[in-house]
């Protein structure tokens, strides 16, 4: 395939979303002759699968983290109401703090990092280059691989005997690291890893964020003798503050839910130092023989509370760029 | 624009014939720092594949080889020998996620676009809620429930688990295209006398074929690729999945990593199929659901 056809193809996507269902969609006229019973008919499926395997999970997570459960009440569901017991535990467990500032780290710095390098990737791929839009191929390969795969790897390239990237440094002159045993460096190697993952997201939203930016306002700027640093800070930033604010709002919901690469990686240790809310969450319900339910659900549930509150600013966000 | 069209066979015909000799040299400059660019990217892959073909002796030696000068089979052997009912569990797995995932979304999707219910609005911002609810959440409440009702350890229990990672998404991606679709078609059917489920079937289905391979797609990597809900629904069962066979491989026998990178590379089998194949459904995936027009 020609990197012509492909850059086409997708220029025109079928996929692309012209008219979002539902939300903000403008009313059309109904088919004549399809009834309110026949469009629940098709919908019917879809809503008893939301109730059965989106809400009923929530709500026995709910249950679970308002009940005093034990591994035996766990099986047989007698449990005792507690009410806010569990969560008030969670409080003030001394993990509270830490798992905490670990997660607003993480999301942090990881949006902040995958972000700009997405951004910069994706201005540089718009320069149309021979080769550029296999080679913005290439960059998706992260994003699609299994994360047990990337994190593995990641392990692996990090280990601190015989690790590639702490040969380099010793190479380079530089002191061995204890990536992912040490409690200073576990944190920032799951973020780099974290970082990795997310580029190819970002790059590929934004770049398509700027096929949507008129060619003639560049001509414009070029003609007045901007030079591209300009250019960049004066134009392309500016028109892309819609795109951008939606590819941040998404990925703080997609961060704040990552588990797989920590928990491969380093299952939340040395201690808490890499342990986020998803971490702590699976670690008390699942991590060691003697689950406490309970408080897991808790904690759980305070994760759901912090992506629905970004997810909801998102929502609006992305409501009134449909709007204007 | 010129340089786009170029099939890219060289630097030679880009500057010899549509562009002037500086801005050719500019635009391989550009393709050069573009491959190196890519190449640190890949390099974590480069090095699963590298690592994959080291024979154990070398695995710790300092500094590690940069290429694999004496590869061994070694690692590859062992996946045949010792994974390959992962990997099986995880096609079927996914297969059945793909299937289930269609059969709800389309229908849904089909009423959504065309057929306005009331309360549909409602129901879209519901999937689009859903989709931010975090997996290893969900994990707790399927655990919960699959052990009151005795269904742990099935592979349909984690296929209907995986679905709820993609039938969200489904439902948006179908709902965007069928939107698209003119309503003359649909009159046109009904003249003819068909009824709504007809009409869905052999006139919106056939049409609808490209997002059907994108959510397909998609629903099939996040069921390949899942590890929470294997890890917690199904860990002691019979049929296990391939991320939990590498997350056993990790555990049990780290010294042996050239069986766990390999192992590593043939999971990452169809994410790259899928991208060679059908590199442009995956870009319309993932900007959908993102990115206005």
């Amino acid at each position: 395939m020609s990197t012509h056809t492909m850059e086409r193809r997708e220029a025109v996507s079928p996929e692309r979303p012209g008219v979002r269902p539902g939300l903000s969609g403008p009313i059309r006229r109904r088919l004549p002759g399809t009834g309110q019973l026949t469009a629940w008919a098709f919908l019917t499926p879809v809503v008893v699968y939301l109730a059965v395997f989106y809400v009923w999970p929530l709500v026995r997570n709910v249950d679970l983290s308002t009940h005093g459960y034990t591994v035996r009440s766990f099986i047989e569901g007698n449990a005792p109401f507690i009410g806010l017991e569990n969560f008030s535990a969670v409080f003030a467990s001394p993990t509270f703090g830490p798992a905490l500032i670990n997660t607003l780290l993480f999301t942090g710095i990881s949006i902040a990092f995958q972000f700009s390098i997405g951004m910069a990737l994706a201005v540089f791929f718009f320069q149309k280059f021979p080769l550029s839009s296999t080679l913005r191929a290439l960059f998706l390969v992260p994003w699609l691989l299994p994360l047990i795969v990337s994190a593995s790897t990641w392990s692996w390239m990090l280990n601190s005997d015989s690790g590639v990237v702490n040969s380099v440094i010793r190479t380079l002159g530089g002191d061995q690291v204890n990536w992912l045993t040490s409690p200073q460096w576990a944190l920032a190697s799951v973020i780099i890893a974290n970082i990795w993952i997310g580029i190819p997201f970002n790059l590929v939203i934004l770049y398509s964020g700027l096929q949507n930016v008129s060619g003639d306002i560049y001509e414009a700027a070029a003609l007045d003798g901007a030079n591209s640093w300009q250019v960049f800070w004066r134009i392309t930033f500016p028109l892309l503050r819609p795109v951008s604010a939606i590819t941040i709002l998404l990925g703080l919901v997609y961060t704040l839910k990552v588990f797989d690469i920590i928990w491969i990686m380093t299952r939340g240790g040395p201690g808490d130092a890499s342990t986020t809310f998803a971490i702590w969450s699976y670690q008390l319900g699942f991590g060691s023989t003697l689950p406490s339910f309970g408080p897991a659900a808790a904690v759980g549930n305070l994760l759901i509370i912090m992506a629905l509150v970004c997810g909801f600013i998102y929502l609006r966000v992305q409501r009134k760029q449909d709007q204007s | 624009m010129s340089t786009a069209i170029q099939p890219a066979a060289g630097p030679r015909p880009v500057s010899g014939r549509t562009t002037s000799g500086r801005a050719g040299r500019r635009n391989l400059g550009t393709t050069v720092i573009g491959v190196v660019l890519t190449a640190i990217m890949l390099f974590p892959i480069y090095w699963m594949i590298n690592v994959s073909l080291t024979p154990t002796a070398q695995m710790r030696q300092s500094p590690p080889s940069w290429f694999p000068a004496a590869p061994t089979l070694d690692g590859y052997r062992a996946v045949i020998a010792e994974q390959l009912p992962f990997l099986g569990t995880s096609l079927l797995v996914g297969l059945g996620t793909v299937l289930v995932t269609i059969a709800l979304s389309a229908p849904a999707a089909y009423s959504l676009a065309k057929l306005r219910p009331k309360g549909g609005g409602a129901l879209s911002f519901v999937l689009l809620v859903a989709q931010m609810i975090p997996q290893v959440i969900m994990a707790m409440g399927f655990y919960a429930i699959y052990l009151n009702l005795g269904i742990l350890n099935e592979w349909w229990g984690l296929v209907i688990a995986d679905s709820t990672l993609a039938v969200p998404f489904g439902v948006l991606i179908f709902t965007a295209f069928m939107s698209g679709i003119p309503d003359e078609l649909m009159s046109a059917a009904k003249l003819d006398g068909a009824s709504s489920w007809r009409t869905f079937v052999s006139v919106v289905l056939p049409i609808s074929r490209n997002s059907a391979v994108t959510v397909g797609l998609f629903a099939f990597l996040w069921a390949w690729s899942d590890f929470v809900f294997s890890s917690t629904l199904n860990s002691g069962g019979d049929a296990q999945t391939i991320t939990l066979g590498i997350y056993r491989y990790i555990g049990n026998n780290n010294q042996e990593w050239n069986s766990i990178m390999a192992t590593a590379v043939v999971a990452s089998i169809p994410a790259t199929v899928l991208l060679v194949v059908a590199q442009r459904y995956v870009a319309a995936g993932v900007t959908a659901g993102a990115v206005k027009d």
